[in-house]
């Protein structure tokens, strides 16, 4: 009798303590599931870069296709039409999990919901951020941005669009429970983004008049330092307000 | 203080403890409001630059500072609310917001009334001018969350979280968007004799900055007894009040 008592008694603590261990498991499967998924999902990859590169198309029809002038609005044009694409593909950013109720058991999870949310949006911003960046060149050449600026207009959407995503992510967690959330998603969230694109923006023009770059990108680091510390946290409260309402 | 939160509990008790002290408010409010508005319309010199134009000053500056005071006090009670679960403090956040937006509003309005004596224009991409605007985006934005959800605990508690977010990106923005002018525009224009301004000028202003918080502490206080009416209409207290007042 005792022996069995024992003997359960392990079983049963080893199913307490499992899943409370693997704190880096739990981050690791949630971001492979994550990139599975949206692996899969390609036109929700595809379709904000092809938004990406529509709306840049619509600026030098519907103001001038004079390069002199696109050279001199490129920077914020750029950056804006990449800030709204990015803004446009956060709706879907726990929608499909909402729906399904896998958010519900990513709440009920032992470990930290912050850091799950932070995998989820790590994977939001390399399959969204990162492409944009990667693509914002190509883009950059067609409005005649003048050359040698290419590399920074990169690098800063790569850094800013983090700080996007974490930032965006919370709007995104508290709209999830409402069903027509997308305009208000961007109602709450685009007065936040101000910072990220001025100085953003900002590090592209500084390159073109030859100021200092470093401070910008140094400012777009410290703003994605203080989104990484602070908008995780928001983010878990706000999951947890949709889900419990 | 555990004490005072814990009465902050009871929406019976706030009830009684602010119908006291409202009276005493709206009399601050109103005989500041008017000491400052008469002093300041009436008497206080005209300024040698601007004429007679400064004058929008003494409901600019005011308005102003309450635009930014009540947003903090939004997140403030946005703290207040997610940490004890103090339902007063979510009533005074609800009629807070709108308060905040039309302060905000009033302050642009003002400001561009006064840009057109001042600097020839309705709006200018100035620093404050655009930080103000923003501002008014994300009253806004804590408005139309609050109005989303059909729940209203979850609605209470979403515009809690976005306003503590607001309230940290304030003074990022804040900065970011001195910077910004900093860089693109010389700064031209800046409002004249703000900083040094002599005494007959300051203090109807200081009157008035008073005046315009007693009225938005009276106004709250007005505002959150009748939101609690309307939350608290089950409760027996409220219905022994109606069936007294009838």
């Amino acid at each position: 009798m005792p022996a069995t008592d024992g003997a359960l008694t392990k079983e049963v603590r080893v199913a307490c303590e499992e899943p409370r261990g693997g704190l880096a498991v739990a981050v690791w499967a949630t971001l492979k599931r994550d990139l599975m998924l949206l692996l899969r999902r390609r036109s929700e990859v595809l379709n904000p870069l092809v938004f990406f590169a529509i709306v840049i198309t619509l600026f030098p029809i519907g103001i001038s296709p004079d390069p002199a002038l696109l050279a001199a609005i490129a920077p914020g044009l750029l950056w804006v039409a990449a800030l709204l694409a990015a803004l446009l593909s956060l709706d879907s950013l726990f929608r499909a999990d909402y729906d399904d109720g896998s958010l519900e058991q990513l709440l009920l999870t032992p470990q930290p919901l912050a850091l799950l949310a932070l995998a989820k949006v790590a994977v939001h911003w390399l399959l969204t951020g990162l492409p944009l960046a990667l693509m914002a060149p190509v883009l950059g050449l067609m409005l005649a941005l003048p050359a040698g600026s290419y590399l920074v207009l990169a690098a800063s959407l790569a850094l800013g669009s983090a700080s996007l995503s974490l930032i965006g992510a919370i709007g995104a967690a508290l709209t999830v429970g409402l069903s027509r959330g997308g305009v208000l998603l961007s109602l709450l969230v685009l007065p936040l983004y101000i910072p990220v694109l001025i100085f953003g923006a900002g590090a592209v023009q500084a390159t073109i008049f030859g100021d200092g770059v470093l401070a910008h990108l140094a400012i777009l680091g410290a703003l994605l330092a203080l989104a990484l510390i602070f908008a995780p946290l928001a983010i878990a409260a706000s999951l947890r307000i949709s889900i419990n309402g | 203080m555990w004490a005072f939160i814990n009465k902050l509990r009871s929406p019976k008790w706030f009830y009684a403890i602010s119908a006291r002290l409202l009276p005493w408010f709206w009399a601050a409010a109103l005989i500041l409001i008017v000491t400052g508005a008469i002093w300041g319309l009436l008497f206080a010199p005209a300024d040698y630059q601007q004429g007679n134009s400064f004058r929008i000053i003494y409901v600019h500056v005011p308005a102003a500072f309450l635009a930014q005071s009540i947003f903090v006090s939004l997140a403030v009670t946005g703290l207040v609310f997610m940490v004890w679960k103090i339902k007063i403090a979510d009533m005074a956040a609800t009629v807070m917001a709108p308060l905040g937006a039309a302060m905000t509003f009033i302050a642009l309005f003002s400001g561009a009334v006064w840009g057109v004596p001042t600097w020839g224009t309705w709006w200018m991409w100035d620093a404050r001018l655009t930080s103000m605007l923003i501002l008014l985006f994300l009253y806004l934005g804590v408005i139309a969350l609050r109005g989303a959800f059909t729940s209203r605990d979850s609605a209470s508690r979403a515009a809690s979280v976005l306003a503590m977010v607001g309230v940290i990106n304030i003074p990022i923005i804040k900065y970011s968007v001195d910077w910004w002018y900093t860089l693109h525009q010389p700064a031209t224009f800046t409002v004249t004799g703000r900083a040094a301004m002599p005494m007959e000028m300051w203090l109807p202003l200081l009157i008035m900055v008073l005046g315009f918080y007693s009225f938005f502490i009276a106004l709250t206080l007005m505002r959150t007894r009748s939101e609690i009416l309307r939350r608290e209409a089950s409760k027996r207290w409220v219905r022994e009040l109606a069936a007294e007042a009838k």
